[in-house]
């Protein structure tokens, strides 16, 4: 008898704790976490907003010619590398595909519709994000924890017109001309491993390449490049901007964590946003 | 007198909260045109809370900021652009671009926030370069400088726009005695010289006295003291126990003497005891010209003439039981509790020889060397910068007042050394 008064006594607090019950604690997970996403994708569209009207200043312009060499001319090598490469692998897993049907006339077609509506936009925007838009993270974050950003506001400096619009400006310029770069640098790969290792015509390959590529093809190539561009610098900046208000670090810490989320995300981002451009336009 | 004067900047029953912690409670201080005002408290009470307010960078919970006597939360956009305009905020780590050159950091604020043609930009901000003392430097990234040589850029940079107000937090943290001295030095140089408000917090007690016209102390979440150096040096409160032991130390950092507040327990303790009748001496040592020194040759050279005078007087009176304390930035007050005149004039002349021959010494970049006074002393040529010693004794009792007898040795004072210094480098 008196063992289980014991027991009782030591379980009372416990038991006095309210139970939520599961529907409650469903809606109290996913709710929170709603509002929260809400609450982030708000802030990032008035931060997208507020840097893009600040584009439009004659100050920015040599503020976006150096931020277009950072985007585009310094991440061209790494572009350039994987878009043959990757021109290269489609070449030859197309090839064994369309010779067991008899097609590989079409070798050209396939190549060049695949690169331009899809792979290009969508690797050349990951391979960006990879090089500039980590850098632009932990660039912006380090200003951000050591006060830089701070300071330009004393100095009436506003910190979105100096730090995130030239790098939006200079994204909408880059990104389109780096997935050109992917696009040819690709189409180039492809006829290295069909025509010169597999044997098929070049004539044929880059006839099939010109006949079977329009304007929308090309166009909605640049679509998706530009606004994977808008993605991509949003997001990194966002991350580096307010990277003094995470709340699973500080300092340091706190940047890495950062740029990890700001590659996730974008690259996640890119892939989603694909798809609902992809059905816009096809 | 403050109550007749409409204060600059005014706070009113300001409070702020992080989460769970107050920073601050409902607190009420008044910033003066023209002054250098000093905010002191130990770290983590809230001071530069209190300064990132006045440029609005935190918002206060409750309460109102007023400058000129209006709320800056209630100011239209051109009133609240005007007022911003016209302060300058000098951050505890000095914030500076790391990724841009000591020129572009000072440039930025007149490049991006002025309508300054390139050449002016240049200009002006090569002139604040020169006046820093960062001429050397102004292509060198941060990174590539020494610590105290950021601080004068952060400084240039704070002061290139020409501000009506500036805000320094913390301006001499990890800095040596003689950079922290030289950098106080250089806050009231530039601010005699462009007549600005400053606010500065600091922990630099007493040096800080020297510059300081108000003193705002803030402990406990409330400012508990405002008012100038020698009320706040006499106040009595709780907090000085906790705020001041903990601050300021038996000697003033650059030189080795007492505090002023401490020159004068010690002057109690020891002279109260002594017969009413019994005399003691006491000298007053003025460095002349110092002025120009800064000027001409820099902060650092005259807080290393600063030091050694004060090491000096230190060696030689504090020998024959007597204690010393730096009363202004350029005089030294002296008692020699158990020496009449006589012997004190003695102990003058040993000292005066000794400082003739080794005063000035550690200085690395510039060369001093003493005048004799019976050759030609003329410097045509103007390379030169000459400064003096003056000293002066008096007889003073227990009984009077510690000031008077001071007063009556600066007026025997007599110039007891003149020494000369290149301006730019060695001496000839």
């Amino acid at each position: 008898m008196a063992d289980n008064s014991t027991v009782e006594a030591a379980t009372e607090p416990a038991a006095a704790k309210p139970s939520k019950g599961f529907i409650k604690s469903f809606f109290d997970f996913f709710g929170g976490r709603t509002l929260r996403l809400n609450n982030d994708l708000g802030a990032m569209a008035i931060f997208f907003f507020r840097s893009f009207i600040m584009i439009f200043r004659i100050k920015q312009i040599p503020e976006i010619i150096a931020q277009i060499y950072f985007i585009g001319a310094k991440s061209a090598q790494i572009v350039l590398l994987v878009g043959f490469f990757t021109g290269m692998v489609l070449g030859l897993q197309l090839y064994f595909v369309l010779v067991k049907f008899g097609s590989v006339g079409v070798l050209g077609t396939a190549i060049a519709l695949t690169l331009i509506r899809e792979m290009g936009p969508v690797l050349a925007a990951i391979m960006i994000t990879a090089r500039a838009g980590s850098a632009m993270t932990a660039e912006i974050g380090i200003q951000r924890i050591s006060e830089q950003i701070d300071a330009l506001s004393t100095m009436r400096i506003d910190p979105l017109g100096y730090l995130v619009s030239p790098r939006i400006a200079a994204a909408v310029i880059s990104f389109p001309i780096l997935t050109t770069f992917f696009d040819l640098i690709g189409i180039i790969g492809a006829w290295f491993s069909g025509c010169l290792l597999l044997g098929v015509n070049s004539g044929t390959y880059f006839y099939r390449v010109v006949a079977s590529t329009g304007i929308d093809d090309i166009m909605g190539g640049y679509y998706k490049s530009i606004v994977f561009g808008l993605l991509v610098v949003t997001i990194c900046c966002f991350q580096g901007f307010f990277t003094h208000m995470r709340t699973d670090s500080f300092g340091a810490k706190s940047v890495s964590l950062s740029t990890t989320s700001a590659v996730v995300i974008s690259c996640v981002m890119i892939l989603v946003s694909d798809y609902v451009v992809t059905s816009f336009i096809v | 007198m403050d109550e007749q004067r409409q204060p600059l900047i005014e706070f009113k029953g300001v409070s702020k909260t992080f989460g769970t912690r107050n920073i601050l409670d409902k607190i009420d201080f008044s910033i003066y045109e023209g002054e250098v005002t000093t905010l002191i408290g130990l770290s983590g009470t809230g001071k530069s809370v209190t300064l990132k307010h006045i440029i609005g960078m935190l918002k206060p919970d409750e309460g109102e900021i007023l400058f000129r006597g209006k709320a800056i939360d209630k100011m239209s956009k051109a009133e609240w652009n005007d007022y911003i305009g016209q302060i300058a905020y000098m951050f505890q780590s000095n914030a500076l671009f790391d990724s841009l050159t000591v020129f572009e950091n000072v440039a930025m604020p007149l490049k991006y926030a002025s309508k300054l043609k390139k050449k002016e930009i240049e200009e002006k901000a090569m002139a604040r370069i020169e006046q820093t003392e960062l001429t050397e430097v102004f292509d060198k990234y941060p990174s590539e400088i020494s610590g105290g040589m950021q601080k004068r850029a952060a400084l240039a940079r704070a002061l290139v726009t020409d501000p009506g107000i500036v805000l320094f937090d913390e301006p001499t943290t990890g800095q040596d005695p003689i950079r922290k001295n030289a950098i106080l030095g250089m806050v009231a140089e530039y601010q005699k010289r462009f007549g600005f408000t400053a606010l500065l917090i600091s922990h630099e007690i007493p040096d800080v006295y020297f510059i300081s016209n108000r003193i705002l102390a803030l402990y406990g979440r409330k400012i508990v003291f405002q008012g100038n150096p020698e009320e706040f040096e006499s106040l009595d409160h709780p907090f000085r126990q906790e705020l001041i032991s903990s601050l300021e130390s038996l000697g003033e950092e650059l030189t080795g003497l007492y505090s002023k507040r401490h020159f004068k327990v010690r002057y109690q303790s020891d002279l109260s005891q002594r017969h009413p009748d019994a005399s003691y001496a006491a000298a007053v040592f003025t460095i002349d010209d110092l002025d120009t020194i800064t000027q001409n040759i820099g902060h650092d050279m005259a807080q290393q003439i600063i030091r050694s005078l004060g090491a000096y007087i230190n060696k030689h009176f504090g020998a024959v039981g007597g204690f010393s304390s730096r009363q202004t930035i350029n005089e030294y007050a002296t008692v020699l509790p158990y020496s009449n005149i006589e012997e004190s004039e003695r102990i003058l002349v040993d000292f005066t020889k000794d400082f003739k021959e080794h005063g000035i010494e550690d200085i690395e970049e510039h060369e001093i060397w003493e005048l004799d006074p019976n050759l030609e002393n003329e410097d045509p040529t103007g390379e030169y910068v000459e400064f003096s010693v003056l000293a002066g004794l008096a007889q003073g009792k227990p009984q009077i007042e510690i000031e008077s007898v001071m007063e009556f040795a600066r007026f025997n004072q007599k110039e007891i050394a003149r020494f000369r210094c290149a301006r730019g480098g060695k001496a000839q």
